[in-house]
């Protein structure tokens, strides 16, 4: 066999040149905007105008973040976990429940049915956005934490329950037939064997939806309108307002409503990554 | 019970059988379907039947003008505008997300030290919200403090310092920057997991061969990923259609159209001119473009797809 000489060391470490380079231009375009985000927000406000964004704050100035926190933050940071904790866990209860039928349970309009949710996927929300609006105004849940959540689970199954019957077409049949001659009806299969044995995907899709979810602005901006009902990403609007020209302020704001999501992600890294990814497994 | 169907089931039994696991799945199924149904599929239908009215949204005063909304929505200036600059943020989003993306994701899974730090920086504006993104970005931009203007004058380059998102020429520009700072990583993400999936075996085959790190890039690696270059494509394709949060946070559509998008000029339509008719046919008419962009891409990408 001819062998074609190996490239000499000088010339790999030449190489990896452009690579290296690349990764350290993307690490400033990246981590500059947050670095820059929390040095504003910790200067005076006339500093802000007299120094360059990216110059260290003369005196850390803390003071915003209090304001924020004694302000109505809390509140927005409450409405976002409730909304968000309860329309996940609708989005796992009723996506795993039809993701078993349709992976497992042989009836006439399963195919048609996945058709169905799979076309969802495409919906844009704007497209829903004034009927849902009209008929929240009807149904008298205009600016409640409520209105959100049933847009948000609705939008959250397609994807879930395209994810979950995926996944559970490959828990081994044999499991099945095994708990039907134990005597469990489709029900308790579907709660003793399916529903645990899923859960790295329920998991993932929660993850998904989760993060998705926290950062929803559009229905979340039409369907309430003052601060006891309005979600985080709600919050650096409503503040904008109120501190119109004051930047190191809604700055502040923006830090704290980033932080929870990156302290989380911090520690579950690993998970959060094949959450994020979730939605574009097979596209 | 059997849940499982055996196609040589006796005749008779077969259809009660069936009737009764069809309604066992329909017990299953129906939770989430009433919850898509009327959260999702109804409004869809009720948004094209809103497009046939006139309608301030006030009262029981809809009119029905039939196709007068799409009409006039087919010689809209702005709409018009609006749907090309939705393409040009396509366009670029593919351009510069895409190749990004995936040279972002080959050096760094090539990397191995320090690259978890990497990955966690990186990962970054993925999670935060749009809101909060174009928050920190209109203050970069903003023209007389802002970091690039101010970076530009203490290079001493003030003649290219610019009113960012106040000038109609780079208002459309700025924000599609913004947009492919906020999926870059996303696009890595998804490539990286593509990458992770690629025999070993392959490049190591290549490398005893002699091929160049840039022969194995374009021989091996491009083809292996193929078929997540086109799910990212037609990710992007369709992401961009429907844009709305970071330009509308950011520009608000202006200044005087200049960065319009579709969804921006949807919700100006509906929620500050009140023009509640006109609105859902703005929206209707993007859901079509999305089906019809969506559908071409996907039968383009199949046409050129090639065995590796």
């Amino acid at each position: 066999m001819q062998r074609v000489p190996r490239p000499s060391r000088f010339w790999a470490t030449v190489r990896r040149v452009p690579g290296a380079l690349l990764t350290l231009i993307w690490l400033l375009v990246t981590a500059l905007p947050f670095l820059i985000m929390v040095l504003l927000s910790l200067k005076s406000q006339a500093d802000t105008y007299s120094t360059p964004a990216w110059a260290w704050p003369r005196t850390l100035d803390w003071s915003h973040y209090a304001a924020v926190l004694h302000g109505p933050f809390l509140g927005y940071l409450w409405n976002s976990v409730f909304v968000v904790a309860v329309s996940v866990a609708l989005t796992l209860f009723l996506s795993s429940l039809a993701a078993f039928a349709l992976a497992r349970l042989p009836f006439r309009l399963n195919g048609l049915l996945f058709g169905l949710v799979v076309a969802c996927l495409i919906v844009p929300v704007h497209v829903t956005l004034i009927p849902i609006y009209l008929m929240t105004r009807a149904a008298h849940l205009y600016d409640t934490a409520f209105a959100l959540i049933g847009p948000y689970v609705a939008f959250s199954l397609p994807i879930s329950i395209f994810i979950l019957t995926e996944f559970m077409r490959q828990i081994p049949r044999e499991l099945q037939e095994a708990a039907q001659i134990d005597g469990c009806g489709p029900f308790a299969t579907y709660a003793r064997i399916f529903f645990p044995l899923a859960r790295p995907g329920l998991v993932t899709v929660g993850i998904y939806n989760g993060i998705n979810l926290w950062n929803e602005f559009i229905f979340a901006y039409v369907l309430t309108s003052t601060p006891g009902h309005r979600t985080l990403p709600l919050a650096i609007f409503d503040f904008q307002g109120q501190y119109s020209s004051d930047i190191p302020a809604v700055l502040a704001v923006v830090t704290l409503t980033a932080l929870p999501l990156i302290v989380v992600y911090i520690f579950g890294q690993e998970r959060m990554v094949s959450g994020l990814m979730a939605g574009a497994i097979k596209g | 019970m059997s849940l499982i169907s055996k196609p040589h089931t006796a005749a008779p039994t077969r259809t009660r059988l069936h009737q009764r696991q069809d309604w066992t799945a329909a017990a299953f199924i129906a939770p989430a379907m009433v919850v898509l149904a009327l959260f999702l599929l109804y409004p869809l239908v009720a948004n094209f039947r809103l497009s046939f009215v006139n309608w301030n949204g006030l009262g029981n005063t809809a009119r029905d003008v039939g196709l007068s909304n799409w009409l006039d929505l087919s010689r809209d200036a702005v709409f018009l505008r609006a749907l090309g600059n939705n393409a040009l943020l396509a366009v670029f989003s593919i351009l510069i997300q895409l190749p990004l993306g995936l040279l972002l994701a080959v050096t760094l899974s090539r990397a191995s030290r320090g690259s978890v730090a990497l990955r966690i920086i990186y990962v970054l504006p993925l999670l935060m919200s749009s809101v909060a993104i174009g928050t920190v970005f209109r203050d970069l931009y903003d023209p007389n403090f802002g970091a690039i203007n101010t970076a530009l004058r203490s290079l001493h380059l003030d003649g290219l310092a610019q009113d960012w998102l106040g000038d109609p020429r780079f208002a459309l520009a700025s924000v599609i920057a913004v947009v492919c700072w906020q999926s870059v990583p996303f696009y890595m993400l998804l490539f990286m997991a593509g990458l992770s999936s690629m025999p070993d075996e392959l490049r190591e085959a290549a490398t005893l061969d002699g091929a160049s790190p840039r022969v194995i890039f374009w021989r091996i690696t491009l083809p292996f990923l193929q078929g997540t270059v086109r799910t990212a494509a037609v990710l992007s394709l369709i992401g961009s259609l429907r844009y709305f949060d970071l330009v509308y946070v950011m520009t608000g559509g202006g200044p005087s159209g200049s960065s319009e998008v579709m969804a921006t000029y949807m919700y100006r339509t509906v929620f500050s001119a009140f023009n509640i008719g006109y609105g859902a046919a703005v929206s209707s008419a993007m859901f079509l473009i999305v089906v019809v962009a969506a559908s071409a891409a996907l039968r383009l990408s199949r046409r050129y797809q090639t065995e590796v």
